[in-house]
């Protein structure tokens, strides 16, 4: 295979990777805490779009709409019941260790819903691929719609933060929840807003990336999770933009350290640009340093 | 000499002057107030005298050394101890460890020491023990030694930062609002304490306060700060009796 | 006069509270020692429940260790199953590069130094770039070198014949090895052959050496330095204490001792390979730490038996166990960390306690604090 095509599998794999980075950079940024069920919340979405396909025939279109739906409601949900109650915690420990607990949850509950092995994960994207260059680089259709999905997700999510109402105030609670509570600003929908968002966003991921690569099991979300954070990290946490060069820059380092060094230890490669990049430049390379007040 | 002298110091945080010009001199011995209303600039100071800020501008000394630009803990090592506006305890660990904890660079034995409990070991945790108990005893804590510090009320926890912050052995003790939320009696109580710490340990003090009682109660000198400029200096009396402060703190 | 002798009885009364502490959780572990050589004696004991003795070891060790860097250092680790991975590799590859040519005990006593040594080393080479992270960014960055010491390991070949010892990342021929030599650790296979040399009494030392190393740490110059650091970083410089140090001292002593439960881990199974040093493995001890309490160390010891025994037992339950860790992990934090739960509890305190509610806040809220 040829340069471009690695190139283009690795933009593709970046942009589901932007896609997840983008609900994991906002609920880092409004709510300042790593969300670790983010992951699982794209093998949720996977989960339900094939069930919907394979055993109701529901199609593609609504199928993915419903798979929206249901992840913002359990991104909603477990914010309230397991995040909120430890907002104010006196560790931040406290809340990182339940996301743990959620996220090893919904990978448990899948696993007794739908058994270790994994599931063929069904074509929702149905378009033809294009040719260039006598076949010599063929971009599916699938990487098309994941390519376009992540630009119109990025815009629309700009212009959300900075042009809407929520948006400004998502940035206020960003800033400072007290302040934001004290200007008016309902510091508790905005942070469940993120949330609803985020997820909804991962349920896009996880039928783009099982789209990809077609096999969902309960620990389809975990690595691209922690890899969309790397990701997030890497572009800035809490920058939009960040998180989209970021997801991308990531996939394509991913991709390319699979073609030409080696498969076994791409994964190490990654985890290292992750380590490299907090060394040199923690804040990332959108993102702006924040320092403890005294 | 001067125990701290400072000069020219400046800093802005893009682009706002948050101390500007800032010179200070202070004798041995001395009780310092530094007034001002709120967001004037005086824990920024306090920030910078101690290194959690490096300075744009200027020169810090203390003792004749020349400290700027240098990290909290060298400068603490040098002989700066402060208390935190937004009381700042191991709340975790016992009022008696919190004040051991303080003399951390004054007695020490290395981890294998601690680890296999060698008999160096037991001579400088006495020696802690016991020196910390005397100065917990100043503060009127020493009954609470073995109360968690979280669990302290509000007024104890104050003075045990004091304490703990002397267990460092300092030059000069920076207190940033050490009467914050506390009740008149407590004030008074604690004024009392401030003098005697001053005499007892010999020590030079620079506060920062709010509240006027204590400010012309105990500092014999004062800076103003007004939009981290400063408005007055000098002896107590006649700075708080200069219209330019009173009308800072009135509002024109 | 009579002052100072109160003040030596309160010293007194905090030493003598801080040494039933200590003692209790090694009587805790003579008794469970004796109880079980009891049953072993009179036969009184399955099968199933011997095999487990040395992993109860293993967990234990694992857990107090993690405890030491999460209870009393404040920081998150979730790459301690990589610590653990080093210690294990290290130890058998030792072990079995020196074969026979030294008897089984002075041969194990420096496997478990050196697989000790060596993660202690790899927590320093981590430590020193990543403490300087905070929380959240710390954890991740754990998690990652957890994973790229996994990875890293099942590309490693290595051998050894009458020349030394041969690397290789590639595969076992690149190794270019005389005929004499022997393959030890063989990829993604891993490392076979390594003597069973773990036993339940030599695991029981190793917890006692473990308790010794932790609660002497804690109640030390350094240690009270480390739990500064974990209470109020900002505090603790502002008396000059350099926070990073104390930190990468906690965390390397925690990752020796990580390595530690790893040798004992290599030395009771014929085959050792990465798969049981995962990230599922670190969460699993991160399960122990926090349902005993985080800086609990009597907690952490009797979860880590608990859970890892019960669901042996168990085994009907099998299907449900993680779920159920899952739910336990979760429910322990919102009950023990929610300011809700928190106010809740004291509030009910109070009244169950009015009478005597200054000494119960004391005795009650000694033991695990964060």
């Amino acid at each position: 295979m040829s340069f471009l095509t690695y190139l283009k599998d690795g933009i593709s794999l970046g942009s589901v990777y932007a896609i997840i980075a983008l609900g994991y950079t906002m609920v880092y940024g409004i709510a300042k805490m790593l969300n670790f069920a983010h992951g699982d919340v794209i093998m949720v979405g996977a989960y339900v779009v094939l069930m919907l396909l394979t055993r109701a025939g529901v199609p593609g279109i609504l199928a993915v709409v419903i798979a929206m739906a249901v992840c913002t409601i359990l991104g909603i949900t477990i914010e309230k019941v397991a995040y909120r109650p430890l907002r104010k915690a006196s560790s931040p420990l406290a809340v990182l260790i339940t996301a743990i607990g959620v996220s090893y949850l919904l990978q448990n509950i899948a696993l007794l819903m739908f058994g270790a092995d994994g599931k063929t994960f069904v074509d929702v994207i149905k378009l033809p691929s294009l040719s260039f260059g006598d076949g010599k680089l063929v971009i599916s259709g699938t990487t098309i719609v994941t390519i376009l999905a992540c630009i119109i997700i990025m815009i629309c999510l700009t212009l959300f933060v900075g042009k809407t109402k929520q948006g400004h105030a998502m940035q206020a609670v960003s800033e400072d929840k007290d302040a934001a509570q004290l200007m008016g600003v309902n510091v508790n929908g905005t942070i469940s807003l993120t949330f609803a968002i985020g997820s909804a966003l991962a349920a896009v991921a996880g039928v783009l990336l099982c789209s990809a690569y077609p096999i969902v099991t309960p620990y389809t979300g975990a690595m691209p999770g922690i890899k969309a954070f790397v990701a997030a990290v890497f572009g800035g946490i809490g920058s939009i933009p960040g998180a989209m060069i970021g997801g991308i820059l990531l996939g394509v380092i991913e991709i390319l350290s699979k073609a030409y060094i080696s498969s076994q230890i791409a994964d190490a490669i990654v985890f290292g640009v992750l380590i490299i990049v907090l060394l040199v430049k923690p804040s990332g390379l959108f993102g702006k340093n924040v320092q403890e007040k005294v | 000499m001067a125990i701290l002298e400072v000069n020219r110091l400046s800093i802005s945080f893009g682009g706002l002057h948050a101390v500007d010009d800032f010179n200070l001199s202070i004798e041995k011995g001395e009780m310092y107030g530094l007034i001002g209303p709120n967001g004037a600039g005086k824990t920024t100071v306090f920030n910078l005298l101690t290194g959690v800020y490096k300075p744009t501008e200027g020169i810090i000394r203390l003792d004749g050394k020349d400290i700027t630009g240098k990290n909290t803990i060298e400068i603490n090592k040098t002989g700066i101890a402060r208390t935190f506006q937004n009381i700042r305890l191991f709340k975790d660990m016992p009022v008696l460890d919190n004040v051991k904890t303080g003399f951390h660079n004054h007695y020490s034995y290395s981890t294998l020491t601690g680890i296999l409990r060698l008999p160096k070991y037991r001579r400088v945790e006495n020696t802690l023990d016991e020196r910390s108990m005397e100065i917990l005893k100043v503060f009127d804590l020493d009954k609470e030694a073995a109360l968690l510090a979280g669990n302290l009320p509000y007024g104890k926890q104050r003075k045990l930062e004091i304490a703990r912050a002397l267990a460092t052995e300092p030059k000069l003790l920076l207190l940033d609002e050490p009467a914050a939320g506390m009740n008149p009696y407590e004030t008074s109580e604690l004024m009392e304490t401030i003098r005697f710490v001053r005499d007892h340990f010999d020590m030079t003090i620079l506060l920062i306060e709010h509240d006027m009682k204590l400010v012309s109660g105990i500092c014999e000198k004062l800076t103003v700060l007004n939009f981290g400029r400063t408005l007055a200096q000098g002896i107590t009396s006649e700075v708080l009796s200069d219209p330019a402060v009173i009308a800072a703190y009135l509002g024109e | 006069m009579g002052e100072k002798q109160n003040n030596i009885d309160i010293i007194k009364s905090m030493r003598r509270k801080t040494l039933r502490k200590s003692m209790l959780n090694y009587g805790i572990v003579i008794a469970a020692y004796a109880v079980m050589q009891i049953m072993i004696a009179t036969g009184n004991i399955s099968s199933l429940l011997k095999g487990l003795l040395v992993p109860l070891c293993v967990y234990v060790i694992a857990a107090l260790s993690l405890n030491l860097v999460v209870g009393i250092s404040g920081e998150l680790s979730l790459g301690h199953a990589g610590f653990m991975c080093i210690g294990a590799y290290t130890s058998a590859f030792f072990s079995n590069a020196v074969g026979n040519t030294l008897p089984d005990l002075p041969r194990f006593i420096l496997a478990i130094l050196i697989g000790a040594a060596f993660a202690g080393v790899f927590g320093i080479l981590i430590g020193i770039p990543v403490l300087r992270l905070k929380g959240d960014y710390l954890a991740i960055v754990t998690l990652a070198f957890g994973e790229i010491i996994k990875n890293l390991l099942n590309v490693l070949y290595a051998g050894i014949d009458s020349h030394g010892l041969h690397f290789s990342t590639t595969s076992a021929m690149d190794l270019h090895m005389e005929p004499d030599g022997r393959q030890i650790i063989k990829g993604a296979l891993g490392i076979s052959g390594t003597p069973k040399n773990s036993t339940f009494t030599i695991g029981v030392v190793l917890i006692i050496v473990t308790l010794i190393i932790v609660q002497n740490l804690i109640n030390s110059r350094n240690g009270r330095a480390i739990m500064a650091t974990r209470d109020n970083r900002i505090a603790a410089e502002s008396i000059g204490i350099p926070v990073t140090r104390f930190k990468l001292l906690a965390f390397a002593i925690s990752a020796s001792l990580a390595g530690v439960a790893g040798v004992l881990y290599a030395h009771n199974l014929a085959t050792l390979n990465t798969k049981k040093f995962d990230y599922n493995t670190s969460i699993l001890i991160l399960v122990f730490v926090v349902l005993g309490g985080i800086g609990n160390l009597t907690g952490s010891i009797i979860a880590a038996v608990v859970l890892t025994a019960l669901p042996e037992m168990l085994r009907f339950l099998n299907n449900y166990r993680m779920l159920i860790y899952a739910i336990v992990l979760i429910v322990i934090m919102l009950f023990n960390w929610a300011p809700a739960s928190l106010d809740l509890r004291s509030r009910l305190r109070e009244k169950l306690f009015s009478k005597h509610k200054s000494e119960k806040r004391e005795e009650g809220e000694q033991d695990g604090n964060s």
